[in-house]
């Protein structure tokens, strides 16, 4: 790469330029662009295997770029600036980046060897310096949020999957993120714990002025909270429309034969 | 078979000293492969470069050469070689960890291999920084699942302190065996230091089933 630096707009909290991404010789991502804007809360949806997990992985710097670029409130993500032209970002980079990006894991990830609070408060004392106080009393205040309160010294194992969710969480929200990712955070909960873990995601979405980037397969959640919803098949988006007109009104024959693929799934 | 308790009794002062070199060398030894074997497995984890590389080449040469001939070599060889002269129970003791260490590194290896790929990228996603995922989340989850397989290692390191006679550290065994060149009797304090690896080494190894019935096997 060596483009000018050029510095975008500042309505623009995350940019994707021709993005590709590749898996040996499987192409993932084909030269994907597309933008959201600070405080959007926009769902990818789309078949499995389409690449909608590799775009929130690729924020997330757990997988690099094989060309394009990222860019996340302003900055590049995926490279830097080296005398005038922008090289691949380098380990400490991603490092400052990565702070301002949080993600809640289909598998929730917890660490089990830490208490419910511990799980909250180590990155905060770990990668921000907060003093051990500070960051109990903002774990406590999370963890009230998503109502699991009197759950702060139980143990991960002890906990439902719907609650080791909600504490999933407040664990990232705990590192104040601009841009939050939701990697199918219900598919692995049984039907009943789904509802609590989505009106949770609601309030916040309601409340803050996180950026939401969000793959899900819950239709009616991406209907009910999305500003906009993007489809997407075989590494690029071909619909991208506010949720009313993308559910009701599909403008492509693959999102109409997606969405009722899925919606005679859920019934 | 001719049993004299009398003689039997005899001997046992100088085998209860020769039981506490074992017990030492087989500790101090522990210890030693405990912690070496984790130095091994983290730099060969972590990739780093050219370290890694000659780790996993030392830990295959120690692993496909018999400790006695190791044992030997360091005595007699190395050490005169680079001017050092160490103890013969020192030279035991570092010896018997650097020979276990390569088995012990692989039992971390795998310890380490079976926490889920979401531990240590959820880590990265938080930003804890390196140190403190290995220290915070990764080694306190795989070190507990090891435990059983590190305690067989000690019981096996336990009953092969006696070939250090090879550069005359005096264990339990071979003070049976001075015993008995004084008297040419061998049958009491042979059979006596048997006993005492049977005492120790069978507890500690139901103690090992035991715990692993409680952490699960790698």
């Amino acid at each position: 790469m060596s483009e000018p630096y050029s510095s975008p707009s500042s309505d623009v909290m995350i940019q994707f330029d021709r993005v590709v991404k590749k898996f040996g010789d499987h192409v993932v991502l084909r030269e994907l662009d597309f933008s959201v804007k600070p405080g959007e809360f926009v769902t990818l949806i789309g078949p499995s295997g389409s690449g909608k997990t590799t775009i929130l992985r690729l924020l997330m710097t757990l997988e690099l770029v094989d060309g394009g670029t990222i860019q996340v409130g302003g900055e590049y993500l995926s490279h830097m600036e080296r005398g005038g032209s922008l090289v691949p970002a380098d380990e400490r980079h991603l490092r400052t980046q990565r702070k301002r990006i949080g993600m809640v894991f289909q598998q929730f990830n917890l660490f089990p060897n830490m208490r419910v609070l511990q799980n909250v408060t180590e990155a905060p004392v770990r990668a921000l310096g907060l003093s051990k106080a500070e960051a109990e009393q903002r774990a406590r205040e999370l963890l009230d949020m998503v109502g699991l309160s009197d759950k702060v010294d139980a143990h991960p194992t002890q906990l439902s999957g719907g609650q080791q969710q909600r504490v999933a969480i407040a664990r990232a929200l705990a590192m104040r993120p601009q841009v939050l990712l939701l990697d199918e955070v219900t598919s692995a909960l049984d039907p009943e714990l789904v509802a609590g873990v989505l009106s949770v995601l609601k309030e916040i979405a309601r409340t803050t002025d996180i950026t939401f980037l969000c793959v899900t397969h819950e239709m009616q959640f991406a209907r009910d909270v999305s500003d906009r919803v993007m489809m997407f098949d075989q590494g690029q988006v071909i619909e991208d429309a506010p949720p009313d007109q993308l559910f009701t009104q599909p403008a492509h024959e693959r999102t109409r034969s997606f969405l009722h693929a899925v919606i005679d799934r859920a019934v | 078979m001719d049993w004299d308790w009398e003689y039997a009794i005899d001997s046992l002062p100088l085998l209860a000293e020769g039981m506490l070199v074992t017990i030492e060398l087989t500790v101090l030894g522990a210890l030693f492969a405990y912690l070496l074997g984790l130095v091994f497995a983290m730099i060969r984890r972590v990739g780093v470069p050219v370290l890694s590389q000659f780790v996993y080449l030392f830990v295959e040469f120690i692993r496909s050469t018999p400790l006695l001939i190791q044992v030997f070599a360091f005595y007699y060889l190395l050490q005169p070689a680079i001017g050092v002269k160490l103890s013969p129970f020192l030279t035991g003791v570092i010896m018997l960890g650097v020979h276990y260490a390569t088995y012990t590194s692989e039992v971390y290896r795998a310890g380490i291999e079976a926490i889920p790929k979401g531990q240590w990228e959820a880590a990265r996603a938080l930003s804890i920084p390196r140190s403190r995922v290995w220290t915070g989340i990764i080694l306190p989850q795989a070190v507990p699942r090891v435990l059983p397989a590190l305690g067989n290692y000690t019981i096996s390191m336990f009953k092969e302190t006696p070939l250090l006679l090879a550069i005359g550290v005096v264990d339990v065994l071979n003070s049976a065996k001075e015993a008995g060149a004084e008297t040419f009797r061998v049958i009491e304090p042979y059979t006596l230091a048997g006993v005492f690896f049977l005492l120790v080494s069978y507890p500690a190894s139901i103690l090992v089933r035991k715990l692993e019935r409680r952490v699960g096997t790698v």
